[in-house]
This record gives C-alpha cells, structure tokens and sequence, in this order.
C-alpha cells in the first residue's frame, strides 16, 4: 500500500502516468486482452456503432449549439441561418439530424439481438435493464432535439406530447402547466428543451459506462448463448474485435453518409420547414419513424388514459423481460419454436410503425389493435409460458466445439462440467 | 477501520438497545433530507409559470364582424379560443335530448343567459392538444356539426361537447362576460 500502482508499460511517460493513475493499465485491461467470445457476429457490432454514433452527435451537436438560438421567436430562423450561412452548417446539421435516425436504427437493431440470443438473461439483467434506461434517456433527447427548430411539427409535436401526461388523473393539468412554463407552449418551453437536450446526451454517456462496465463484469453473451468455458472459447479483444467492428463501422458510416448527401431529408417531415403557428394544427402530426410503433400503440386505445399507460407500458415492459422469460436456453439458435414468435414481434413492431404513419381509419385502426395485442401478447404470455412447453435443440457442449469442428483442445475437467443451462 | 469500531459501539450497548448516537443520525439525516428538499422546491417552481406569462390578462373580442355559422379564433394566454356565432339549427341541434354524452353538460349551461348564439370556448382538444378545425362553413366539421380534430378524429357539437372520438372531456369553457350587446372580454 505505498501509494503507487505498479505499471508494466515500459514507455517512461506512460509508466509514471499509470503509476498514479493506472488508466492505461485498465484501458489494456478492458479492451485490450479483455477475453471476449469467438464466435461473435456482425450483431455483435451494434453496441459498438452506437457508442460512435453517440460521439458524433455530441460533437455536431455542440457546434450546433454555437449557432443556435432558443427563443420562440429566433429558433426557426437561426437553424435557416445555419443552414445556408454558417460554413459547413449544412454539412452539421445533416450529419445530426440522419444521426438520430441512425443512432435509432443501430439501437433497435441492438435491442434485437440482446432478444435473439437471450443476452438479458442471468447473470445480465442489470446490463439489460442499463440498456432500456439508455433507450428511455435517448426518447426524451431525441424529442427535444426535434422541437427546437421551431418548425409546425416541432411545436405540435411538443403539443401533442407533452399533453400526454394531461392522462394522469388530479396531477395531470398542474403537470402539463408545469413542463410548459406556461398555459401552451411557448417561450419557456423552448428554453428548458434546449437546456435539457443539451444535458441528457452526458447523462447518456453516464449510463452507457455503467451499462459497460456492467458488461466487463459479466463478460459479453454469444451466438450460442452458452458460457464461456475457458480460454480456448475467447479471444482478446484487440486486435480481433477492433478489427471486425471496424469492418462494419466502414459499412455503417457510407451508409449513414448515403442519407447526409443524398437524401438528407429522407426521414424529415415537410411540415417542419413551416415556421411554428400556435393557431394552426397540420393535417396530419406524424412522429419521427422512430417512435412510430408507440405512437400507434397510443392510438389503438380508445381511452386517453389506457393509451397512455399502454404506450409507456410497452417500454416499461421491457425492464421485466429477464423475468418473464423463463427458457433456461439463451439463444435463439437452439429455440425452434420461440424463433418464429420472436419473427411475428418483428412483424408486429414493423406494422405498428406503418399503422402509426396513417390516420387512424378503417383497415389501420384494425392493423394497430392486431399489433398492439400482439405485442404484449408476446411478451405477457408467450414468453412466460413458451418457456415451460419449449423443447430445446441440444446445446453444443462449448463454443470451441462447433468453431473448430471436432473440439479444439478442451482443458482436462472441462468437459467433464455438467451443462450449465438445459 | 469503520468496522471494529462499530462493533465496539454496538457492543458496549449491548447490540439491539437504540442508542443516544441512534437519535443523533436519525435527526442529522431528516435535517439533511429537509435541507435538501427546501433547495429542490425553488428549482422545480422554477420551471411553472413565471409572473409575466401569469400576466398575459385578458382579451376584449368584438363580434360584430362575425356572420351566422361562422366563427373566429383568437388568441387568450397563448391559447386559441373559438367565438362561433350559431344559427338556429345549430342552437336546435344543440338543444336536443342526447344520451350516452362522455362529459355530460346542457348546452344552456355553455352559454350566457339570453345570448344562446354566441358559444365561445378554448379551441384545443382535450384530448392531446391539437386545434380542432370547424370555424368556416367549408371546413369539415364532422358529423356534429361542430369541430373536427384533424389528429386522432375527435369530433365536437355545436356546443363544444366531445360525441365521438378519443377526447376524454368537452371544449373547456374560458372565463368571459359579455361587455355590451356585441363584445366580449375574455379572461
């Protein structure tokens, strides 16, 4: 215990550096050796693209700020200014505004995998439930970027949501006056949106360390679903897993820079180029895809109330997924049956963000009721008692086995363990 | 180092007996929880409403200029509020016996006494807060007669009151008196 940390880097500088503040050390630590499954694939580069996707939104988004305004009666006019006289302000803008579409899709994508394969099951549930946390956090900031260009559907988009907690029975009303800082929105509203978009994205960056650090506890799942039984099934992370999120960084980043340069305004709405009017509702108020699905669920209730509560059901349902769940087996890969249920959620989410982009008449009422049920049919039933009926594919006895056709060397005692799950 | 110490506290009082340090830490604790509480008040009312948004008073509405089945919006603390001049068949229709009403009200409540042609209510959907359309003849009023909300199909009679649709409660009534024969202050 005197004081120093005994560091194995030999670079002179680093060496006293580490010695009173080991990060290297745990830099070499965690990402460096750390012992990572083998047999990864491409999904299991999502949670890397997301973190990048992060970056680069919180560094646009900075340089936004330099040149944005936060009053009602500038805000419009300051993102025009940035996008025709700012240098490279449209570049920025862009770059931040297909951001958020894509930091979504990688996130959904994400939160697929960690369904397919079990990933939130013992001993991850902690990690998963990070993870719904960061996807809550990313809802709101999202939804607050999008009401500070000012535009018809920034402000009926605040409107519409915001009203949404008018729901709560008593509190609701004091509520809404209190979110708006006012009797509508207006001038404060604006303000503490900015204020808050700018604040959530490093409470974000707060979480996703936990979520990760949570992750290095427990060490990541795989496409087997199996434990890691030794070293022969890992691999250090550097250079393997660098390499090979590299890979699919390069594909993700051409093709979130197909959408900036090509098709910049492919997820945006025209009505946003409008400059806000209290007096005028659009004909039509359409959340970004997104949050569609949820939109949708909120729309298939005909109660206020109920559709509230089951729109922030079904993302609170999320939390308790480790728990209703009650397959032994992780991945789906050894779930014949579960497979296909997990496709119709797919199905299901997919139609839902359809039937939340039309008005809600005649087939797509039918279509949002049918996916609303589904969806927490699934979670509520199927998932709770599938996991009893279920019969599992036999499990592979390691991850080493499968990979190196035949076994690979397994340590004496290892295979002699009793199969840990099924 | 905490932890020997604590056994020797504890045991020289024998394990479960509350102590005078007990009450000590209660009280240090509450002090802190209160203390803290009285610091968050301030930043959370903060955020209501500040006194020149409470401020914005109240609007004087000439009506005159409005024709029969027409209505106007105008605007009281940032808020559309409809005046609509109704015909007769409009006062009919809202006069009639309805059943099955969601917030159930007289029309004869939603107006001033002997001025059963002007209906002045806030024009924002009780349902999620869009503005329901319905002010011009030409627009669709729905099967009512009175307003259409464009975003989730709520539709209002001529009285204001929600028929049909996700709407939980009728258009709210602001507070408004009428000043003379053919103006209106609101607020």
């Amino acid at each position: 215990m005197a004081g120093l940390h005994k560091s194995e880097f030999t670079n002179p500088v680093i060496n006293w550096v580490d010695s009173r503040l080991p990060v290297f050390t745990m830099m070499q630590k965690e990402y460096g050796v750390f012992p990572t499954p083998k047999n990864f694939n491409y999904f299991w580069n999502f949670g890397a693209l997301a973190m990048v996707t992060l970056m680069i939104m919180i560094a646009t988004g900075i340089f936004l700020a330099m040149n944005y305004t936060a009053h009602t009666s500038m805000a419009f006019d300051s993102v025009q200014r940035i996008m025709r006289d700012v240098n490279y302000g449209w570049l920025i803008r862009y770059v931040h505004s297909n951001g958020a579409s894509m930091f979504f899709l990688v996130t959904y994508i994400h939160i697929f995998r960690g369904l397919y394969y079990g990933s939130y099951k013992a001993p991850r549930e902690l990690l998963w439930i990070l993870g719904v946390v960061i996807l809550l956090i990313m809802m709101a900031t999202a939804f607050f970027g999008y009401v500070l260009p000012w535009g018809q559907m920034s402000y009926w988009g605040a409107t519409v949501i915001t009203n949404l907690f008018s729901a709560i029975p008593v509190v609701g009303e004091p509520i809404v006056t209190w979110l708006w800082g006012g009797f509508s929105v207006a001038n404060p509203t604006l303000n503490r949106f900015f204020a808050l978009h700018y604040l959530l994205p490093f409470v974000l960056i707060g979480i996703v360390f936990l979520h990760i650090a949570a992750l290095h506890v427990t060490g990541s799942n795989n496409p087997l679903g199996i434990d890691v039984k030794g070293p022969q099934d890992t691999l250090p992370f550097h250079p393997y897993y660098t390499i090979k999120d590299s890979v699919g960084l390069c594909v993700f980043l051409a093709i979130f820079a197909a959408f900036v340069f090509f098709a910049p305004n492919f997820f945006g709405a025209a009505d946003n180029e409008i400059p806000a009017n209290p007096m005028v509702t659009p004909a039509e108020i359409v959340p970004e895809w997104y949050l569609l699905p949820f939109y949708a669920i909120l729309r298939s209730v005909p109660s206020k109330l109920g559709g509230v509560l089951m729109m922030f059901g079904s993302i609170g349902l999320l939390f308790i997924v480790p728990w209703l769940d009650t397959s032994p087996v992780r991945s789906c890969k050894f779930r014949p049956v579960y497979r296909w249920f997990l496709a119709l959620l797919v199905i299901a989410c997919i139609v839902l963000g359809m039937v939340g982009a039309h008005r809600p008449e005649g087939i797509w009422v039918i279509l949002g009721r049918v996916g609303t049920a589904y969806y927490f049919l699934h979670f509520l039933v199927i998932l709770p008692v599938l996991g009893k009926l279920e019969r599992p594919l036999p499990l592979p006895e390691s991850i080493s086995k499968p990979v190196l056709r035949g076994g690979g060397p397994l340590p004496a005692g290892a295979a002699a363990k009793p199969m840990e799950k099924a | 180092m905490a932890e020997p110490m604590t056994a020797t506290a504890h045991g020289s009082h024998g394990g479960d007996e509350v102590t005078k340090r007990d009450f000590l830490k209660l009280v240090a604790g509450a002090g802190a929880a209160v203390g803290a509480g009285a610091m968050a008040w301030p930043l959370i009312d903060s955020m209501n409403p500040s006194k020149d948004v409470l401020a914005l008073s109240s609007i004087d509405v000439e009506l005159k200029s409005i024709q029969p089945g027409q209505a106007i919006t105008t605007m009281w603390r940032g808020k559309p509020v409809f005046v609509r001049h109704r015909t007769a068949e409009e006062i009919k229709a809202a006069r009639a016996e309805v059943k099955g009403l969601a917030d159930p009200a007289t029309d004869q409540d939603r107006v001033k006494p002997g001025k059963d042609e002007w209906l002045v209510v806030v024009g924002i959907c009780t349902h999620l807060g869009c503005v329901p359309v319905g002010n011009k003849p030409t627009d669709q009023r729905g099967e009512y007669g009175g307003w259409f909300c464009p975003c989730h199909g709520s539709q209002y009679d001529t009285s204001g009151r929600v028929r049909h649709g996700p709407a939980p409660a009728n258009l709210p009534i602001p507070p408004y008196a009428f000043l003379t024969d053919t103006k209106i202050k609101i607020g």
